[in-house]
């Protein structure tokens, strides 16, 4: 029984870095372009 | 370096045919030398895979630029409105250029520290197609930075609007929302899964509770901050006095919510919190493909966007880079060729031939002579001029123009959507009622009250809404891949509504930088056509450009004594034989007044002359026949009647024209149309048709280059879906039918539920199977069908 509740809140809290890490990544502006850093990477001689 | 002639090759750098020289260097073929000196620039610097990426992705750069263009960028005050942030070494700028399109933009841009290592970050955003700048201002000014870029290509447009405005700031909180509404739906979902699989034997009672208030505390941010954005829209709706599409949904989250706190706390039951926090979820991800639209594209532009940000004036003999709001009565200003002339002013100085067509339409350059009035918003095409102002920016004639029109947007209702859910909704009401009466009737109070609140919940308009949500949704997402960018779902609706369709001409019927040409006269023989030719390429007048195209197949060869006047014509020396090419005024008829023709003469001897009219879009014609047989059209036009013939003969009697159209003339005709009850999309282009454009109740910009040069409207359209432009109304029509057809499938549903509730006999079991499937049923339904009458219109297309 207790063991259910002790993976609910291992789970919730699994989620909650996933929903952390993905505000994260939209306040950095990283779903602004999805053309540009998309791109970027194949650019191999870039400093 | 070599320059042959007469072989047709196409530029290594921008890919156009090389028309008139071909300039080769390493093997490679230029169309001109701009294009080869950026070749030079990029391979000196070891930019090349540029041309890897894509072929021919290159840019030809402005030819007509001239050497102190950015000069008004050594103005401090001018700087300072458009650099983020100075330090003591670096200055972080952000400029906007229309020309990046494609893999190689980025790359180049992105590399640009190896043409000059002063530019430390250079980055990219390329839907906003704008480049951010950090550069060492110890050793280069951002007038250098400015030259850089357009010496690759990429000349940065810099309006007057960059320093009017704050800039926008991207609002995230749509994506925030999006983010939390997932993660408490997910999890509420995963907590109701007990109860999904089987009733109440399965889980023990008091993880069964604990359950049950777990989904409860994660329905908190679902209700208190993802769904906020319903609250503020249905409230500002019910404050107009106005039933929007969101005064049900925020009526069904209330109701889902308030039911399922009794359930929870009187009942000790399972709530509904899945089903709301999936609503919300649900509702959110439908609306985002309309805020992607609106991030990137500026649906309310206004004159200042056309304008320049500063012009010379004079200073104790001496012009300086001024901005333009400084400039007051009587101060004399330097107009350059193809620049715009920001205020009302007098012609003092040089040859004036203005291109009105951003205010009038009319697109043959008006020429003026000293002393004439020159109205703010017309471009010079000729020579450098200079004019005295007569009025400051904020009181010039456009100005005025635009503010007296500039009310408040418009309300974007939509009537289908309103009217069926509204209907909808006093359905529900009435059934809920009846079936309340039959309980109190039975003398079960309690429950008939539960069969209300259920009721509610199981019928509520959700499935209706979530239906128009996401078909508008992807029918906009598909759109845009079509280049075709509209403001608001809504519009799509107000498309099937209309009875009447409005085009302007120059430039939206025609190309608006093409000019068709024909010689009409004595046959000419091949050296009378050489002749012509090598007269007419010295020149850059619009015509002369045609008339060298025109020749495509001659060569030009050497002239002598050539010699222009603006406004007028041309005249060269070739073989002993003295060429004359220009208007009837040149030939001294005064009493001519056509502006398209041109004589030719040679020794003085008058051999034919050339007819100019504007090139129209192709198929346009077979556009206008096809949307003939359901729609009211007219053609406003602010030309000249010349070219009514023409249109009578290729469009039939069906089609209304009107021409010398001034800018009011067509918001009058406009809101006539109106009065008599009748609904008009309009469809224009330039600045002259910005509040007719406003003031129809679909506005249509169509763009030829670019995404940003584009009055207020509703919708704007790549010049290159026109071929396809009554797709646009089949595909909101289809629109309108997948909503119906949706809303037939979300009411087999709730008759089902429906044949519970009534009974009383709704279990939490089947409300919580019946709510998400219906949903996701509705969903997949509405993006399937929209998938599948895109690609009956021919209007999908697949990512390679």
């Amino acid at each position: 029984m207790l063991v259910i509740i002790f993976l609910f809140f291992c789970s919730v809290l699994v989620a909650g870095i996933f929903l952390f890490a993905f505000i994260w990544n939209v306040k950095n502006g990283q779903y602004d372009d999805e053309f540009s850093s998309a791109n970027r990477i194949l650019y191999d001689d870039k400093k | 370096m070599s320059v042959s002639q007469n072989t047709k090759h196409t530029c290594y750098h921008c890919g156009n045919q090389c028309n008139d020289e071909v300039v080769a260097l390493n093997d490679k073929h230029f169309c001109c030398s701009g294009c080869k000196t950026v070749y030079q620039i990029l391979s000196e610097n070891d930019l090349c895979a540029y041309y890897d990426f894509n072929e021919h992705a290159g840019i030809s750069p402005n030819k007509n630029i001239r050497a102190d263009k950015f000069a008004f960028l050594d103005n401090e005050e001018i700087e300072k409105k458009l650099i983020q942030f100075k330090d003591d070494k670096q200055t972080h700028v952000t400029f906007y250029l229309p020309q990046i399109h494609c893999s190689s933009c980025l790359y180049l841009l992105e590399n640009i520290h190896k043409i000059d290592s002063n530019i430390v970050v250079s980055k990219i955003n390329f839907n906003k197609r704008e480049i951010f700048i950090v550069f060492n201002h110890q050793k280069i000014n951002l007038r250098k930075v400015a030259e850089i870029l357009a010496s690759i290509g990429y000349e940065p447009l810099i309006s007057l609007q960059d320093t009017s405005q704050i800039k926008k700031k991207i609002s995230r909180a749509k994506m925030y929302k999006i983010g939390v509404a997932g993660f408490c739906f997910s999890n509420i979902m995963m907590l109701s899964f007990p109860e999904y699989l089987s009733g109440k034997s399965f889980v023990e009672p008091e993880l069964k509770t604990l359950f049950s208030y777990m989904s409860f505390v994660l329905s908190l941010p679902v209700f208190f901050y993802s769904a906020t954005e319903f609250y503020t829209s249905a409230w500002h709706g019910l404050k107009n006095k106005y039933l929007n599409i969101d005064i049900p949904v925020v009526l069904a989250i209330l109701l889902i919510f308030f039911r399922s706190l009794y359930h929870l706390f009187f009942l000790n039951e399972n709530g509904y919190f899945d089903s709301m926090s999936g609503l919300v979820f649900f509702m959110l991800i439908g609306r985002i493909a309309q805020d992607k639209t609106q991030q990137y594209l500026s649906f309310e532009r206004d004159y200042t966007s056309f304008f320049p940000i500063a012009v010379n004036k004079l200073f104790d003999k001496k012009f300086k880079p001024t901005p333009i709001e400084q400039l007051k009565e009587n101060d004399v200003i330097q107009i350059y060729a193809n620049e715009i002339i920001p205020v009302d002013a007098m012609l003092s100085k040089g040859n004036a031939s203005i291109d009105y067509s951003f205010v009038s339409g009319e697109s043959a350059p008006v020429s003026a002579n000293i002393g004439d009035i020159i109205y703010a918003g017309g471009k010079q095409t000729g020579e450098k001029i200079e004019l005295m102002v007569l009025k400051p920016m904020n009181q010039s004639y456009l100005t005025n123009l635009w503010n007296k029109n500039n009310q408040a947007g418009k309300e974007t209702k939509n009537k289908f959507v309103d009217k069926l859910s509204k209907n909808f909704t006093i359905i529900v009401f009435a059934i809920a009622g009846i079936a309340f009466l039959y309980w109190v009737l039975a003398g079960k109070i309690s429950v008939g009250l539960d069969v209300i609140t259920t009721v509610f919940i199981i019928a509520c308009p959700c499935t209706l809404l979530l239906a128009a949500t996401f078909t508008y949704g992807n029918m906009l997402r598909i759109l845009s891949q079509n280049k075709v960018y509209v403001r608001h779902y809504n519009i799509l609706e107000k498309i099937n509504e209309i009875d009447t369709i409005v085009y302007d001409k120059t430039g939206t019927l025609t190309l608006s930088n093409n000019v068709a040409i024909n010689y009409v006269g004595e046959e000419l023989s091949d050296a009378e056509k050489i002749y012509i030719k090598s007269t007419a390429s010295n020149s850059k007048h619009v015509y002369s450009k045609s008339i060298v195209q025109y020749f495509a197949d001659n060569d030009t060869i050497e002239i002598a004594n050539f010699k222009e006047t603006i406004g007028k014509g041309i005249e060269a020396w070739i073989d002993e034989h003295y060429i004359k090419i220009g208007s009837p005024n040149f030939f001294n008829k005064t009493n001519e007044h056509h502006k398209n023709i041109m004589y030719v003469a040679i020794d003085n001897k008058l051999i034919g002359y050339f007819i100019t009219s504007n090139a129209y879009r192709v198929g346009f014609s077979s556009i206008l026949k096809s949307l003939e047989k359901k729609y009211t059209q007219v053609i406003l036009s602010g030309d000249s009647i010349a070219e009514k013939e023409f249109l009578e003969k290729t469009l039939g009697k069906n089609v209304q024209m009107l021409f010398n159209q001034k800018p009011e003339d067509k918001l009058q005709f406009i809101q006539q149309l109106q009065k008599n009850n009748h609904t008009v999309l309009m469809i224009g282009d330039g600045l002259n048709d910005a509040i007719a454009l406003k003031e129809s109740d679909v506005g249509i910009a169509i763009t030829e280059n670019n995404n940003n040069f584009t009055p207020a409207c509703d919708i704007i359209l790549d010049a290159t879906f026109f071929e396809k432009f009554q797709k646009l109304f089949l595909f909101s029509k289809q629109g309108k039918r997948i909503i119906k057809l949706s809303f037939t499938f979300s009411f087999i549903y709730n008759v089902i539920g429906m044949y519970f509730a009534l009974q009383g006999l709704l279990s939490p079991l089947i409300a919580a199977i019946l709510m998400p499937s219906s949903t996701i049923t509705i969903i997949a339904v509405t993006f399937g069908l929209t998938q599948y009458s895109a690609k009956k219109e021919e209007l999908l297309i697949t990512k390679k």
